[in-house]
């Protein structure tokens, strides 16, 4: 079979949703940057997708997802833009977020009773174009969002430049998905290994790894081999304590 | 023609008795509405509204402009209009009497277009119009070719003045319309509706209404309410509250259609009305030469909204930081886009739990998880003796067997023991 036009292909392969296999990025859609060198390297467009879902699956709750995004969140907030934050599994605390230099007055927490609730604020968030970056933490069943659905979130993304992320459980890894990038998270050596198990281009197969540990914790793993002993509760009684006294 | 008379034509008519007090309300709400394109509105009762446009040509781009904008307007409030335009405000109205759609702009075309009318745009008394029949006058051209002492005399002399003032050769002072300063406008619906959902297309006429009163007046408004009235219950109150001032029709039907689609009427509902008290002055928005840099173009006022008339008021807010040791007296929510002081609290976790967690300890190591490893630590939180909600606790930076980082206290009063307050994240 012939392609009778050329310029009908070319026309084809500008669009924005379409993806050849063999090249990694498309000169037209730069991405965010991460804050973190090398995991820009890997992301096509050089960072985060602007204007497309990327879903992030972390193993467990609490390995560093928020760490991750904390430079990006950061750079965008202090541009002024909007973040909105879509069913947030905990109250996100106010002064770790300022330490990480988000401005938290362009914060918006939207909190919803159902994971319907979730998807439709996440399509307005989308939809409004008004935000710099939207989060939305699916809920944690299975087939709690069909494929129809990320597709709407996908199709309102493409109004806008904002990066937005999902936050899911790494059950529905192996489930297909709109998303443009889809990365897991896990930890390796102390510190955070990303996995980036869908992006626009050639497959990835090694892990990222990231120092991103916050600063306290930092300098007591100059080697995560040595020193894995837990620290008995006695010990720590006696370490000098940093008092508050009010 | 009599009622037994129209039946016996159409046996399923409706008869509705006329409500001289609604159309005045009407009237008023639609002059109140079409102040936004003159400030010379003058009322004619008991069917017309005058506008002075020549002022106002240039701003809105020409005749033809703005009388597209009343004939789509008058449309969206739910009117029929016959519109029409005179140099005279009372040839204007004569015009739109006898169902002229026409635009006369020179003086000169005036005499001619006002000659053919047909005499029963003078409104007189029966008997008026009888004798002018009786001596074959139809039309003002006809009745001004008459003799004026003779007409003067026969008819009065304020019928001469009446033509006079119409044909421009006396001079014709309105009263201009002042716009009330709060907005009520009401719709008694065609039949009784029990679905919240179908009110909709009724309260947009009164949102268009709205947003024109809101025009004329330059301002916004920053909460309004939709009342729905029942047969024997008392009214149900819809209050919109928005967080910046605004006027556009578009933006307050969506957050009208969010908050219909989850009520569940509790009767029936016969009549609705808008009500808006504060008009607020709301300047038009300053557009930059270039667009801004980056800047995503959208409101997020209106997404604020918007996600506010569904999921509820609370459910949508912002952060606040506090001046407070107590990690869970740090922060409140606060009206997004509050500016907050910048404090530093050393290290935090980006979750906090909502309680504390109370955590399993095996020979002096806490568990979550499996064993947890402390990694930094401990910062002593004392504080809060004098309002009744202090605390003594021990903080510790503690890893987790799946390598999560998480944020643990040891209570240091009572019975002490080891609780989750947070994740890293």
């Amino acid at each position: 079979m012939a392609f009778t036009g050329d310029c009908a292909v070319a026309a084809l392969l500008e669009r924005p949703d379409i993806w050849r296999g063999d090249s990694l990025s498309r000169a037209g859609a730069r991405g965010i940057p991460s804050g973190f060198s090398g995991l820009d390297a890997e992301l096509p467009g050089g960072g985060w997708p602007a204007g497309a879902l990327t879903e992030v699956l972390p193993a467990h709750e609490g390995i560093g997802e928020l760490r991750l995004l904390g430079p990006v969140l950061a750079a965008l907030s202090q541009r002024g833009l909007w973040l909105a934050w879509i069913a947030p599994p905990h109250l996100p605390y106010a002064p770790a977020l300022s330490a990480a230099g988000i401005d938290i007055a362009k914060l918006v927490i939207v909190r919803t009773a159902s994971a319907k609730e979730t998807l439709w604020a996440t399509e307005q968030a989308l939809r409004s174009n008004a935000c710099g970056a939207v989060l939305a933490w699916l809920p944690k069943v299975r087939c709690a969002a069909k494929y129809a659905e990320l597709r709407r979130l996908q199709i309102a993304a493409e109004g806008g430049r904002a990066p937005v992320f999902l936050f899911r459980s790494p059950e529905i890894a192996s489930e297909s998905s709109p998303a443009a990038l889809r990365i897991a998270l896990g930890t390796a050596g102390g510190g955070l290994a990303v996995r980036v198990l869908k992006r626009r281009g050639t497959p990835l197969t090694h892990p990222v790894l990231l120092p991103a540990m916050p600063p306290a914790v930092r300098g007591k793993h100059s080697n995560p081999h040595v020193d894995r002993h837990p620290v008995p509760a006695t010990a720590a009684r006696n370490f000098p304590a940093r008092f508050v006294h009010a | 023609m009599a009622v037994s008379a129209a039946l016996a034509l159409a046996p399923r008519l409706r008869i509705v008795p006329r409500d001289p007090a609604g159309e005045t309300e009407a009237l008023l709400g639609i002059g109140g509405w079409a102040a936004q394109f003159t400030p010379g509105v003058a009322i004619e009762f008991p069917d017309s509204v005058l506008l002075e446009v020549s002022g106002s040509l240039r701003l809105f781009g020409g005749l033809e402009s703005i009388v597209e904008r009343l004939r789509r307007g008058t449309t969206e409030l739910g009117w029929s209009t016959v519109l029409a335009g005179a140099p005279t405000p009372r040839a204007a109205s004569w015009l739109a009497l006898a169902g002229e759609q026409k635009f006369i702009g020179a003086a000169a075309r005036l005499e001619e277009a006002l000659a053919a009318l047909p005499v029963e745009v003078l409104r007189r008394e029966d008997e008026t119009h009888a004798a002018l029949e009786a001596i074959g006058v139809r039309t003002l051209g006809e009745l001004r070719a008459l003799p004026r002492e003779g007409v003067a005399r026969r008819f009065g002399q304020r019928l001469l003045d009446d033509l006079d003032r119409a044909f421009g050769a006396l001079p014709d002072p309105r009263n201009f319309f002042a716009p009330p300063t709060r907005f009520r406008a009401s719709i008694e619906l065609p039949a009784e509706v029990t679905q919240a959902e179908a009110l909709l297309f009724a309260a947009r006429r009164l949102v268009v209404q709205l947003a024109g009163f809101l025009a004329a007046r330059s301002g916004g408004v920053q909460r309004f309410a939709l009342r729905l009235g029942h047969r024997d219950q008392a009214t149900t109150e819809i209050a919109i509250g928005l967080i910046a001032p605004s006027r556009d029709a578009e933006h307050f039907t969506l957050l009208l259609r969010e908050r219909l689609s989850g009520l569940a009427l509790r009767a029936p509902v016969r009549a609705i009305a808008l009500e808006a008290d504060d008009v607020v002055p709301l300047a038009g928005r300053n557009l930059g030469l270039l667009l801004e840099e980056g800047k995503p173009p959208g409101h997020w006022e209106y997404l604020v909204e918007r996600l506010r008339s569904r999921l509820g008021a609370g459910a949508v807010h912002g952060l606040a930081s506090r001046a407070e040791h107590r990690p869970e007296r740090t922060v409140a929510s606060a009206e997004p886009d509050s500016r907050q002081p910048h404090l530093d609290f050393g290290e935090r976790p980006f979750w906090l739990l909502d309680r504390p967690r109370p955590l399993a300890e095996t020979g002096a190591v806490p568990h979550y998880e499996g064993p947890l490893e402390l990694l930094a630590g401990p910062e002593r939180i004392e504080s809060g003796w004098w309002d009744g909600g202090d605390i003594a606790r021990d903080y510790f930076v503690a890893r987790t067997r799946n390598e999560a980082l998480v944020w643990i206290y040891r209570e240091r009063r009572g019975e002490g023991g080891w609780y989750l307050h947070g994740l890293f994240a």
